[in-house]
């Protein structure tokens, strides 16, 4: 029998403080029931002797101090897990939203997993073939990254993490894979575009939707992505499947754990974010990988924004420190109607060399990369150079990679919503522009492959 | 670390990593603490009272007020002896193929497993007859743990007496006794291969010595323009993405140290198992054995318990310290400082200690400090005196790539070495992507008698001149920006065509090509000999009067492009482009005399 107290004697923004408990452990899930008979969960964040401060994930509203009943489990937040979860739909903390049964679980997970052991780690080296150019031939995924897209407000991220979700596959072999979608506080239209976007491609009865909406408890949203990454964990390490995670949008996340920490009163790191965000960041992050003899594989696709599109920003930084790269929109190219807006010189795969070359993906893959990078950072240099001093000014060659960097964004960046390149189709496009430049300019490529493919392609 | 508690207390308090007990009378500062029946690690940082703060090396979910907590009465202690090479540790030592043995994929909690595999016998071979007298560090014998270390056994640090008995040259586990000592009082202390020492302390030396000898990393920003040298220490500091991991790993794999101790402090996993699959497979370039010969792997990745990753910057220093003891020479990387300091923060917050810039604790510059100052080149304090050095280099991570961050400008008031990373170099993936205008070396005074005698007498002179027609370039890039290249005289462009050709073709160098990640001192001299030899007779070139359009076509540049990729048994081939720069600038002038 579990014991009720109903010694509430503090509530602020989302915490409660309950005394004269016993027994209580740190980390544990709490039942709270509320004058009216409804139930909210909550977790204990911390115990000192008698007292327990528990946070609530639904909110504080309604509850009362002497009214309320509180029930500690015994346990911590735990999962109900078994392939059911395919093709379901859930609420930010596991339960079910869809009109379905709930889940028989074969396994109940507690959500904040434990660490991989590094050793027990298998590096990622298998290249995903995602259709979009920028990402496959400049900034190219693999299996088990983790790979953020740093957006800002009105920028189509969505649509190219639905894209990506619809394109990836791998080149060669078995297809078995899964999609497990967290929304944490987005509107219940971007929520539903991609819901729309996985039943109409039938990606539905293989993805699993943990949905915190925008008008859903905020401190809920500290659970959600766990969730979603233990469901994601199971799948991929139980049941050998390859699973794409994509969790929209961290800064909804950051911006609840700080609610809490500023609730506690803990001393704030930069702009209030507390000071162990990096940590608790990467307890989501690094969740992503794969694993010495297991078949399956999480891959990561963490959306952001940016809040006043800055960079420095400690969410996209500390994201950053993180992740194994990050896809960086530009507004820039976004107004000026170019999908997707893929600003390719500060994105970044660290993954890529592990992933490309000769029976991956093509011998001259990192050449070719290398030197389209360099070529469109001089032709933007020019450019701007021609800004100041007029064209008349530039150097023949500075008008030949000024000449590269429009024909690059239009011809390489740009691709339709439902364009599907391979990696072939992708190296052509590039070798293509690389004309442009004088060949012996190309010195990140080696002879042999230019003498090869330049031309040829 | 087992054996009997010295007192027993309660837990009072749980908030993340730190637990408080009361009931702790007779612990110290730093005793390890065993929290709740669980066993989890942990440490004393704070006493007041009978209470005490524990940071706890373990989740600490679902403990509780009122579990007991056991006191050591140690400090926290890493063991040395044999079986530390090849070893991944994670941040209080405990070897992580061995969890993973015992507990599957992940790594769960409260488990306990010595440093160094007890069940393992090593061929002891000993160096020391009965009724010699020893003194701490001495060598007693040795074991060849991997083809390339030779691991001497030593007696521990501050011990010293008459070797009573030692056994004979035999297989032996590092827990049986070899010797036995008896010290000046009369007291018998029996000696094994290994020994523990408690890692916030440093281990004692003799004397300090200045550093003067190159750490050679085949890296040619580093080696020509901001050398380490051996003893010394250096910073990397760079916003993501700008390419401090891999500058780290190019350093693990090529310097020319004997022993890598390598600290993943805080950073991903995966480039942890980067390291574990590449290591062994990569060929040192000085032994010709595989790199993971040479290496210790520590490794507390950002999802383990933070506290742990405070400790473990310790746990590698350590190690390195042993290894200096025998006369290695020691390079450890940390990777990242920042998240060891963070770890700090992360503490002292939970402490509710009074913070210092942005939420530090008041106490980071003399942490940062002190670590740094462990790094050094010593004679050891055995009575055969050897040398043997320590050479510590930190990637910073600064927030946003500021480098006012207090972790940043504590470590710069320290360190001798800045290797500054920049964003724009690496968008325009010139890699490595060290600023050569802001970095620095305060070696170079030190290290150039030993460049210009073992290399070439030109080499600081080509350094200084390389390093002042970059200056010069930036110079003129403001100019060009202003009024267009075409404005400049033929010399200052000819300076910006050699700028250029010192960025492309010696500087930028890509750790992924095979022939290129490693370049000797002697490749890294001929290329860039080439490139200012071309400059001076292009030079001659211009008050003959010949056009510059020529003099930059000239055809031998496309061999100095590829020389980075020339073999290193090859080294001729580049010796050999000087004699065509003066065939095609003979061809340039008679041309010129001709037309006339």
């Amino acid at each position: 029998m579990v014991k009720e107290y109903k010694t509430v004697s503090e509530i602020i923004g989302p915490l409660m403080l309950v005394e004269e408990v016993e027994g209580v452990k740190y980390g544990e899930i709490t039942e709270v029931e509320l004058p009216d008979g409804s139930i909210r969960t909550g977790q204990v964040l911390e115990v000192n002797a008698d007292k327990a401060l528990v946070q609530l994930f639904e909110g504080t509203s309604g509850v009362n101090i002497t009214q309320s009943k509180i029930r500690f489990q015994g346990r911590g937040i735990e999962i109900p897990l078994s392939l059911d979860i395919l093709g379901r739909v859930f609420d930010g903390l596991g339960r079910p939203k869809d009109d379905g049964p709930s889940i028989m679980p074969e396994k109940r997970l507690n959500i904040n997993g434990n660490p991989i052991n590094p050793f027990a780690r298998d590096y990622p080296s298998e290249f995903i073939q995602t259709g979009i150019s920028t990402i496959d031939g400049l900034n190219t995924l693999v299996r088990g990254q983790k790979l953020p897209i740093f957006s800002a407000s009105g920028l189509p991220h969505n649509r190219i993490a639905a894209q990506i979700a619809r394109q990836a596959k791998v080149i060669k072999g078995e297809e078995n894979f899964a999609v497990v979608f967290a929304a944490m506080g987005i509107t219940f239209e971007e929520a539903n575009y991609f819901q729309e976007d996985f039943r109409k491609t039938g990606a539905i009865e293989r993805a699993v939707m943990f949905i915190n909406l925008a008008d859903d408890p905020a401190i809920e949203r500290i659970a959600t992505p766990r969730m979603a990454l233990t469901a994601a964990e199971y799948i991929a390490f139980e049941k050998d499947m390859h699973v794409l995670v994509i969790l929209t949008d961290m800064t909804n996340y950051c911006e609840a754990l700080r609610e809490v920490s500023a609730a506690r009163k803990e001393i704030p790191g930069r702009r209030g974010y507390p000071g162990y965000l990096y940590t608790d960041l990467s307890t989501i992050y690094e969740r992503a990988g794969r694993i010495k003899g297991k078949k399956g594989s999480i891959t990561q696709f963490p959306i952001l924004t940016m809040p006043e599109d800055d960079k420095t920003h400690p969410i996209p930084d500390l994201t950053g420190y993180i992740t194994e790269g990050q896809i960086i929109l530009s507004r820039a190219l976004h107004r000026r109607g170019i999908y997707p807006p893929i600003d390719v010189l500060p994105s970044l795969s660290r993954l890529r060399d592990k992933g490309i070359g000769d029976e991956k993906t093509r011998k001259d893959h990192a050449g070719v990369a290398n030197q389209l990078f360099s070529d469109y950072a001089k032709g933007k240099e020019a450019k701007e150079l021609a800004i100041i001093l007029g064209e008349a000014a530039l150097t023949d060659l500075d008008k030949s990679y000024s000449k590269f960097a429009d024909a690059f964004e239009l011809k390489f960046v740009q691709q339709g919503e439902y364009e599907d390149r391979s990696i072939k189709d992708t190296l052509s496009i590039g070798w293509d522009l690389l004309k442009i430049i004088p060949k012996m300019e190309l010195k990140r490529i080696k002879d042999e492959y230019i003498e090869e493919f330049l031309g040829k392609e | 670390m087992n054996g009997d508690y010295i007192e027993t207390g309660k837990i009072v308090k749980v908030a993340g990593p730190l637990v408080i007990a009361s009931g702790l009378t007779k612990s110290k500062m730093f005793d390890v603490v065993r929290v709740s029946d669980l066993k989890l690690i942990g440490e004393i940082i704070e006493l007041r009272g009978d209470t005490a703060s524990i940071q706890v090396y373990e989740e600490t979910q679902g403990l509780g007020p009122g579990e007991a907590v056991y006191c050591t009465g140690k400090p926290l202690s890493v063991e040395l002896g044999p079986g530390l090479i090849e070893s991944i540790y994670d941040g209080i030592q405990r070897p992580l193929d061995l969890i993973r043995e015992k507990t599957g994929n992940y790594i769960t909690r409260g488990l306990n497993v010595p440093g160094l595999s007890r069940e393992k016998t090593w061929n002891f071979i000993p160096t020391l007859q009965k009724n010699e007298e020893v003194h701490g560090g001495d060598f007693i014998g040795y074991v060849q743990e991997t083809a390339v270390v030779k691991h001497n056994i030593m007696i521990p640090p501050n011990l010293s007496g008459i070797i009573i008995d030692i056994l004979p040259e035999g297989s032996y586990k590092i827990d049986e006794q070899i010797a036995l000592l008896k010290t000046a009082n009369g007291e018998e202390r029996p000696l094994y291969m290994m020994h523990t020492w408690p890692v916030r302390i440093g281990r004692p030396f003799s004397k300090k010595l200045p550093p003067n000898q190159p750490m050679a990393t085949g890296q040619r920003i580093i080696d020509m323009l901001f050398p380490l040298a051996k003893g010394g220490t250096a910073c990397v500091p760079g916003p993501f993405g700008s390419g401090k991991t891999v500058v780290q790993h190019q350093l693990a794999k090529w310097a020319n140290a004997s022993i890598i101790v390598y600290i993943g402090c805080g950073e991903r996993g995966n480039e942890m198992t980067d390291v574990l699959l590449e290591f062994p497979e990569l060929e040192d370039p000085q032994t010709g054995h595989p790199l993971m010969k040479r290496t210790v792997l520590v490794a507390n990745t950002s999802n383990m318990p933070v506290a742990a990753r405070e400790a473990s910057i310790y746990t590698g220093i350590t190690i390195a310290e042993y290894f200096r003891d025998m006369g290695f020479d020691v390079a450890l990387m940390a990777d990242s400082t920042s998240r060891w300091a963070e770890a700090m923060r992360e503490i002292s917050g939970r402490l509710e200690e009074m913070p210092g810039e942005e939420g530090y604790p008041a106490y980071l510059a003399t942490k940062i400090a002190s670590f740094y100052e462990r790094a050094g080149k010593v004679i050891t304090a055995s009575r055969k005196e050897r040398i043997g050095s320590v050479s510590a280099i930190g990637a910073v991570s600064p927030p946003g790539g500021d480098f006012s961050d207090p972790v940043v400008q504590s470590t710069l008031k320290v360190v001798k070495v800045f290797w500054g990373l920049d964003s724009k170099l690496a968008y325009r993936r010139h890699f490595p992507a060290i600023n050569w205008l802001s970095s620095y070396s305060l070696y170079l005074e030190s290290l150039s008698d030993f460049m210009n005698k073992d290399i070439d007498k030109n080499w600081m002179p080509n350094r200084y001149r390389a390093m002042e027609i970059l200056q010069h370039e930036a110079e003129l890039e403001e100019i060009v920006r202003l009024v267009g290249k075409d404005s400049l005289s033929p010399k200052d462009q000819l300076v910006l065509e050699t700028a250029k050709s010192i960025r492309e073709d010696f500087l930028h160098q890509i750790a992924f090509d095979p022939s290129d990640t490693y370049s000797s001192l002697h490749k890294q001299f001929l290329i860039l000999d080439t490139i200012l030899f071309i400059h001076d007779v292009s030079m001659d070139l211009i008050k003959e009067e010949i056009p510059l359009g020529k003099i930059i076509a000239l055809k031998v540049k496309e061999h100095v492009a590829k020389a980075k990729y020339v073999d290193e048994k090859e080294l001729d081939k580049i010796k050999e482009l000087k004699v065509e720069v003066e065939k095609e600038a003979k061809e340039l002038l008679q041309n010129l005399k001709t037309e006339d």
